[in-house]
């Protein structure tokens, strides 16, 4: 199941863990990828609260969190080669944390909601 | 998203058809790019492209005291240069802060063009008609009559003469002809000026036929620019932004900008005081270059710290370099720590990057001077 923040933030939910990246819409919109601020593994994310931030050459945008929970891993790829975003960003996730409370995802978009907000 | 209070530039629905990214600037809704920011920002440092930059505002100050007029406004001194030519300035209030910076067009002893920025028109022409007071001189608000191309790039001659019939390649850095244009009291100006460290020309005339030369550049191949590499390009020059680098709060010494301020002529102008002090006592605060050693890039408002941490400054403007691959800033800091190589930190959101200060003309400009 993949929901949605209204800021572009996607969460790929497997059981008690999830992938946090940005959608293909927010990775169109910003262009190539320059940078990604990344948190650490073990830092505690909350719902709703800005946990790194996306550069491109025109702009950097905060990242939020979908979810609370802790971070169990960060795509050290992305630090290589950040426009793997660009390239695929579904496959290439940011970080992947715990899901402390699953309560939290009913108030995020689905796919449809979020279609529809980018229209 | 619809604004109703958002202006339009004659080209609007040219950046539209050619699926421009728009987004609103100093109120007009302006493209930001068109295919892409470094395609845009290459194109013109390796051949040539154009910008749709008919937001600027356009003001003609003519008159008997023409002349001493804009000299009592403007930093530089007009009487020093021909008709013909061109000098850039800044227009300052009387503590030295800057109210715009601005090209100023000789036409005539008696008649003057003045070339202000977007974001500054209503609160300039409030600022000129309020200066004029006691000057026998009449000023005409052309923002809206004129619209505005700036070719730009190595290729920017021949491209514009091909396209215009009009050989410029004697037209020399800082000088400008006019032409007859389809209405006598619009007549068409061409300059050898731009925003971007390369040589190129930018053109004013009438609304209609700008969208005809746009298209007829389209049609020769010129590539459209966005205000996205307008301000990558203008910042690898050194070139400072109003609203940046140029403020009510800095003056034109504090940003590095002394070469164009005359402090020598008879009748001083708005603000000469004291920047004559500032000069004397030297500036508090100073706009400088920085090269960041980190893969993050440093925005507008984030924090420079000198090497104890403590906070001296911010960023006015950052980008990691398309020309010169180098992670660069200009920042306004304390002017203590100003000198070259000095040792400092950006704060770039949680994490503090090392920095020095460098030169911030990062690319070596590549006008046509005759």
């Amino acid at each position: 199941m993949i929901k949605y923040l209204p800021t572009h933030e996607y969460i790929r939910i497997e059981g008690n863990e999830g992938y946090i990246g940005i959608t293909a819409y927010a990775a169109k919109e910003l262009g190539v990828v320059t940078y990604v601020d990344m948190p650490e593994e073990g830092d505690e994310l909350t719902a709703g609260e800005e946990f790194g931030a996306i550069e491109s050459r025109k702009a950097a945008s905060d990242l939020f969190s979908p979810v609370s929970g802790e971070v169990l891993a960060v795509n050290e790829a992305l630090e290589e080669d950040p426009t793997l975003i660009n390239a695929d960003p579904m496959t290439n996730w940011i970080v992947k944390v715990s899901i402390a409370d699953h309560s939290e995802l009913d108030a995020l978009m689905d796919e449809a909601a979020y279609e529809a907000s980018i229209k | 998203m619809e604004n109703p209070e958002i202006k339009k530039t004659c080209l609007h629905e040219r950046h539209t058809a050619l699926g421009a990214k728009m987004a609103p600037f100093a109120g007009f809704d302006m493209p930001i790019e068109y295919e892409g920011l470094d395609a845009e920002h290459q194109a013109v440092r390796n051949s040539v492209g154009v910008f749709d930059v008919s937001h600027m505002g356009e003001i003609i100050v003519e008159g008997p005291d023409a002349e001493r007029f804009v000299n009592h406004i403007f930093t530089n001194d007009v009487s020093a240069i021909p008709a013909g030519h061109i000098l850039y300035g800044m227009m300052t209030y009387a503590d030295g802060g800057t109210v715009d910076d601005l090209l100023v067009y000789k036409v005539a002893d008696d008649c003057y063009l003045l070339v202000i920025n977007a974001a500054n028109i209503d609160k300039d022409v409030e600022w000129i008609v309020d200066a004029a007071d006691g000057y026998d001189v009449a000023i005409t608000d052309l923002c809206e009559a004129y619209g505005e191309l700036a070719v730009q790039g190595p290729d920017a001659e021949r491209i514009l003469s091909e396209v215009t019939g009009v050989d410029l390649s004697l037209m020399g850095f800082y000088t400008f002809e006019l032409f007859d244009g389809e209405d006598a009291s619009l007549p068409v100006v061409i300059s050898r000026t731009g925003y971007t460290g390369e040589d190129g020309f930018e053109i004013y005339d009438t609304n209609e036929r700008i969208v005809e030369l746009w298209d007829a550049l389209m049609e020769s191949g010129v590539k459209p620019c966005g205000l996205g590499c307008r301000d990558t390009l203008r910042f690898e020059a050194g070139l400072p932004l109003y609203g940046d680098e140029l403020t009510a709060e800095i003056s034109p010494m504090e940003s590095g900008l002394g070469m164009f301020v005359k402090l020598d002529k008879p009748e001083g102008f708005i603000g000469s005081e004291a920047l004559k002090a500032q000069k004397a006592e030297g500036v508090r605060k100073k706009v400088v270059g920085l090269e960041i050693d980190s893969p993050a890039t440093a925005r507008h408002g984030f924090e420079v710290l000198n090497a104890e941490g403590e906070k001296i400054g911010e960023i006015t403007t950052g980008y990691r370099s398309l020309t010169l691959g180098r992670n660069l800033a200009m920042a306004l800091i304390d002017a203590k720590y100003a000198a070259l190589d000095t040792p400092v930190q950006v704060r770039i959101r949680k994490k503090l990057a090392p920095a020095r200060v460098v030169k911030k003309r990062f690319y070596t400009t590549r006008y046509k001077k005759n």
